[in-house]
């Protein structure tokens, strides 16, 4: 049933061209940071031989991808889920779920996978450049695969967001933006952190920024890990709260 | 006979605002409900009420001995629903929004493709099945989802307003689909035109401000419709006053410097009277035309009851 939901909503992405200009835009630009990335690493290649302990191509290549990828969807992410329940809403077709035999959560879950589902695959096609190296070398797959991982966790911490502000919203604009503000929000709340020299563990805790790069590093802590997906539950469980108090008040 | 649907003492305010006043009733197998009342009455939140996208603020609603509050995923399975607009992916074609309804309602994949067919040749789809939802016309539409209320073969099917916006063909078809289905499902539909009703149901409620005032067969309602209207046209203003003395006439209502709509009880047909008062006086009279029976005369005949038996009971 929540499969049924997901493949809808991941099929009707397709329909329109938002997920093909998405898919293409972004496989583009990376590209292009990819290729900047792996030309810096030639250059630097004879230096680094001599250093040991020496920064290897995983850390040179890979993490920076990873991180670009994050802020390039960070931005797109908001586009993606702005239409989830709001434009059920407008259209009047929510009905057509609420009278059917099945619950809310289905509702809110299914089409949260939905959208995850087209994140995966952006990541998938990311993860074909770092893999394109194996030609001429090899990877340090520890930080590769804490690399995707973190990328996969912070997108579903996103999509979640993402989901609730287009239950909250009446227009799908207005969630976009209310989406990408929070999440912005949210990325760089540990600059201010090292603003005067004060540490303010509290706000670098709440980042996204600082779990994202722990986890980039290679090191993956059940700390990390729990933040994305208390995140992630957190935002969903909300999303259902409100699709339910639909049937409540108006 | 089994009773499909039990609604209990429903109210439902919006704010202060009461839009559904304690209203119950049943449906049984094989009747086909017309839920009658102009516009603002609280024919869509009870119908809402009853699909379970509405929470009573107060009453109980069961539906095939399942509590819609209990039990929500038992009851909606023998529900079907079409809203007052119809809730359509414009993106999809008819197929894959029917695939896509079976799968929401749990049809079992094997007998998914003879569901479609059914329902595709029941509403005359088959001609459409590969066109996009959102290039085909109101009337199609309106089938489409009429398709997918009855897809999982429900007990109950619920339609708000379902002839609104079409064509009289349109309408007559969805009419004739109507009372086919009428035969082996309960169906509850909701309407502000009373020719509708006559045509297609077999019970009527009238609701008028969220209360109920009228719930009776079509039979029982044909009884209460004793009064009806007609117009007059005259070339001098008439006197209204003069007018309302006649024996029989109920209220009389000024259209405009020449034509007046006077209601009167059948009973006592006063038409030859008014005509001879209107000839007597010197007014002209130029058009004299029965009306079609409206609401409005059955919301006068209804309320003139109660205010009859409201002075017999002090």
């Amino acid at each position: 049933m929540i499969l049924s939901i997901a493949y809808r909503e991941f099929r009707s992405l397709f329909l329109s061209p938002l997920a093909w200009s998405i898919l293409a835009t972004l496989q583009f630009i990376l590209g292009y940071l990819f290729l900047t990335q792996v030309e810096t690493f030639t250059a630097l290649k004879d230096q680094l031989e001599g250093i040991d302990n020496a920064p290897g191509l995983t850390t040179i290549i890979v993490t920076p991808l990873y991180g670009n990828a994050a802020i390039i969807l960070m931005l797109v992410t908001p586009l993606l889920t702005m239409r989830l329940i709001c434009e059920e809403r407008r259209n009047k077709t929510l009905p057509l779920l609420l009278a059917a035999p099945i619950s809310t959560r289905d509702i809110i879950i299914g089409k949260f996978l939905g959208v995850w589902g087209l994140q995966l695959t952006i990541t998938g096609l990311i993860t074909l450049m770092p893999l394109s190296l194996l030609a001429g070398g090899t990877l340090d797959y520890g930080q590769f695969f804490a690399n995707i991982l973190a990328l996969i966790l912070l997108l579903a911490a996103f999509t979640a967001t993402g989901l609730y502000m287009s239950c909250k919203a009446g227009h799908p604009t207005v969630a976009a933006m209310c989406t990408f503000g929070l999440l912005l929000l949210l990325w760089i709340l540990d600059w201010s952190a090292g603003l005067k020299d004060q540490e303010s563990p509290l706000l670098a805790y709440l980042s996204l920024l600082k779990h994202f790069q722990n986890m980039q590093s290679g090191l993956i802590a059940t700390a990390d890990l729990s933040y994305f997906v208390l995140f992630t539950a957190a935002f969903i469980l909300l999303s259902i709260r409100n699709l339910d108090n639909d049937r409540l008040q108006r | 006979m089994s009773t499909l649907i039990k609604a209990e003492h429903l109210y439902r305010y919006y704010g202060p605002h009461c839009a559904v006043n304690d209203l119950s009733f049943t449906l049984e197998k094989g009747e086909i409900l017309g839920l009658l009342g102009p516009n603002g009455a609280g024919k869509t939140s009870t119908l809402q009420m009853l699909c379970g996208q509405l929470a009573p603020s107060a009453g109980q609603i069961t539906i095939n001995a399942y509590d819609l509050l209990d039990s929500p995923k038992q009851a909606k399975r023998h529900l079907g629903y079409l809203p007052d607009t119809p809730p359509l992916y414009r993106e999809l074609t008819v197929d894959e929004f029917l695939l896509y309804c079976a799968r929401l309602h749990k049809i079992p994949r094997a007998g998914t493709a003879k569901a479609l067919a059914r329902v595709k040749n029941r509403c005359g789809l088959n001609d459409v099945s590969d066109r996009l939802i959102g290039n085909l016309s109101k009337g199609y539409q309106q089938r489409i989802g009429i398709a997918q209320a009855i897809l999982h073969n429900p007990a109950i099917i619920i339609l708000d307003e379902p002839t609104v916006g079409l064509d009289p063909i349109q309408i007559r078809e969805i009419r004739s689909l109507i009372k086919e289905l009428g035969q082996d499902h309960g169906i509850i539909l909701s309407t502000h035109i009373l020719s509708e009703v006559q045509e297609s149901c077999t019970q009527v409620q009238i609701i008028q401000q969220g209360r109920l005032i009228l719930n009776e067969t079509i039979a029982g309602l044909n009884k209460h419709m004793n009064t009806a209207s007609l117009e007059l046209m005259t070339r001098a203003a008439p006197d209204y006053n003069t007018l309302k003395a006649i024996p029989g006439v109920i209220s009389v209502e000024g259209l405009s410097y020449q034509r007046t709509r006077i209601h009167f009880d059948t009973s006592q047909n006063p038409a030859e009277h008014i005509a001879e008062t209107v000839v007597n006086l010197g007014w002209g009279l130029l058009e004299m035309t029965p009306l079609k029976k409206s609401m409005e005369d059955i919301f006068i005949a209804l309320t003139e009851t109660a205010q009859i038996q409201n002075r017999t009971q002090s």
